[in-house]
């Protein structure tokens, strides 16, 4: 975690590259992360790239469900230089789900943004190859949201198969 | 029995999706040479596990591979939002199923992280130990099925006469060869039991010898020697682009390890080295790990000999159980006892995101705390999932044959990567 001035130097190095990509800092112990526009993640990755946060170790998605925007997503940097680990973040509603694909230029997240797309719906526009990744590509929903049930899909036994529609297919 | 018949019924969407797709005989062509899509997997025995590996070849050269996941998927990640902090661990654990106490200790050291408890030095030690005893099975694991993928069978034997020691050791420690739960939050379940610490230096002095007899074993065997050198080499540039972490990169010459850089559960206090490789070929990767297990062993022994004594787990009794001698003659215990079964504790909200040094590479853990007993969300990043990334990058314009030693070589895990 970088201490206040590395932080400070950091966002402020954000704002100068796009004046209102920073929304604030979300602090939790041993950890921050830089909440940014969701329009503007690719940029602010580039800027704390040049900063030496130059490895994007994880790109995962979030729900926050029941606080509006619902979903976020997180970009957990590390600068190999500093050994310091600084967070991007960012958050957008299920209604428009669409945020900047960084696969283009950090080839690492290509499989997490598939991720993110199948859990949570989070459509990645520009990501060379958005496909489920680990549902089954006709499966409906999106099961990491929390409204999502468990246990929703009807266990097939000898008998109650039967009761069960379509099982002959 | 249902009297529908099957050939009136109307096509659901599935099935007309289904339909609409033509898998017709559209060759590929590449000049005039003609190509062939194959179909590796989901079950093939060089593929470890349930990998599918769609390869587009032109005679035996690799000139597409996609690699496939989600054969194995379980739902880890939302099943772990459904259970209280501690019962979470058992769940997480299955996640990269060969290499458990590190997914113990990423999920723990999260959630330690939000709770901000100090764990006991004893119990870091002893963490410390399973985890490198861990990775040495992990390793041997990795060495005897790959060597098997490429024809020497006599190693996998060997490597799994280790293993089963290991396991009888981690049995000893905590009642269960896999899957322990022997990492708690706040520190270790409980003390090591009397003898195991001449069990494992026992096990710590034939260690690297035999790590010796299995290098020997494959440095002497040409057909092993021919299929590994210069195979498939990435540099350490390419590497870093795909997120690739752990012994692959360290084999390209990038000495990156987390337990030198960003030490954590007492890492700083042993002195140990890092192997590097020089080429980054699939020979490479197979050394370095060879050499990790001797500097395991290492650590593994000075961990021994300086075992601090104390308590093995956090004296916070919002955290962790009350021993079980209180309970009979404290009401506090009792209540502290029936609240942590029952509810579970409370962590405060915030995020954290903890990064360990796998046997495969980068194993972080991300959880989210809503303030509850439950967690409201876990996220593991896996190294095999990033690394396989490489995976296409390190084969195309190779053989099909040092396509399946380089996936051997890069060590995935399907568990770790469906979760």
């Amino acid at each position: 975690m970088p201490d206040a001035a590395t932080l400070e130097r950091l966002v402020g190095s954000l704002k100068a590259s796009d004046a209102d990509s920073v929304i604030g800092t979300v602090e939790s112990p041993g950890r921050v992360a830089i909440e940014v526009k969701p329009q503007s993640i690719v940029g602010s990755l580039e800027v704390l790239r040049a900063a030496g946060y130059g490895f994007l170790a994880s790109v995962h998605g979030i729900d926050y469900y029941p606080n509006e925007p619902r979903l976020g997503v997180d970009y957990e940097l590390l600068s190999r230089e500093a050994c310091d680990r600084v967070a991007l973040t960012l958050r957008v509603s299920t209604e428009d789900p669409h945020l900047p694909s960084v696969t283009p230029s950090w080839p690492c997240a290509n499989n997490q943004e598939r991720e993110a797309f199948d859990m949570f719906g989070l459509i990645f526009d520009g990501h060379p190859d958005l496909r489920r990744i680990l549902m089954p590509e006709d499966y409906e929903g999106h099961p990491q949201r929390r409204d999502f049930p468990i246990g929703g899909e009807p266990v097939l036994f000898t008998h109650n198969e039967h009761n069960v529609p379509r099982w002959f297919e | 029995m249902s009297t529908v018949d099957p050939a009136s019924r109307e096509l659901s969407e599935y099935r007309k999706m289904e339909a609409s797709v033509t898998i017709s005989e559209t060759t590929e062509f590449e000049g005039d040479r003609e190509l062939l899509t194959l179909n590796l997997g989901p079950h093939h025995p060089a593929t470890h596990g349930v990998l599918r590996l769609l390869v587009t070849l032109d005679g035996e050269v690799i000139r597409r591979l996609q690699p496939i996941f989600g054969y194995l998927h379980t739902g880890i990640e939302k099943t772990a939002e459904q259970k209280s902090y501690w019962k979470a661990i058992p769940v997480v654990e299955r996640m990269d199923y060969v290499s458990y106490y590190f997914n113990a200790m990423a999920y723990c050291g999260a959630v330690e992280a939000l709770l901000e408890v100090e764990i006991p030095k004893r119990a870091q030690y002893l963490r410390v130990i399973h985890l490198e005893l861990n990775r040495i099975m992990s390793h041997l694991v990795f060495l005897g099925t790959s060597a098997l993928d490429l024809g020497a069978i006599s190693v996998w034997w060997y490597c799994f006469r280790e293993r089963e020691t290991l396991l009888d050791l981690f049995e000893m420690s905590s009642g269960q060869r896999m899957h322990t739960r022997y990492f708690q939050i706040g520190g270790v379940i409980e003390d090591i039991p009397e003898g195991w610490i001449e069990q494992v230096r026992k096990f710590c002095a034939i260690m690297p010898e035999r790590a010796d007899t299995y290098g020997d074993l494959l440095n002497k065997n040409e057909i092993f020697l021919q299929r590994q050198r210069d195979v498939c080499p990435l540099p350490a540039e390419t590497l870093r682009e795909y997120g690739v972490t752990g012994p692959l990169l360290r084999a390209a010459g990038d000495p990156w390890d987390l337990r030198k850089t960003m030490p954590y559960s007492s890492y700083e206090d042993f002195d140990f080295k890092i192997p590097v490789g020089t080429k980054g070929d699939n020979y490479d990767r197979f050394q370095v790990r060879l050499a990790e297990v001797k500097e395991s062993v290492k650590i593994v022994v000075q961990a021994l000999d300086n075992l601090p004594d104390g308590p093995t787990i956090t004296e916070d009794r919002k955290i962790a159980l009350p021993p079980r001698h209180e309970l009979a003659t404290s009401m506090e215990a009792l209540i502290h006892h029936f609240k942590l079964v029952t509810e579970g504790m409370r962590v405060p909200e915030g995020e954290a995101y903890y990064a360990i040094e796998g046997a495969r590479g980068e194993l972080g853990c991300f959880v989210r705390s809503d303030g509850s007993s439950k967690p409201a969300r876990v996220h593991m990043r896996d190294p095999s999932l990033v690394n396989l990334q490489a995976a296409p990058a390190a084969a195309e314009g190779w053989l099909i044959a040092d396509m399946l030693a380089t996936v051997a070589m890069f060590d995935p895990i399907i568990g770790g990567v469906d979760r």
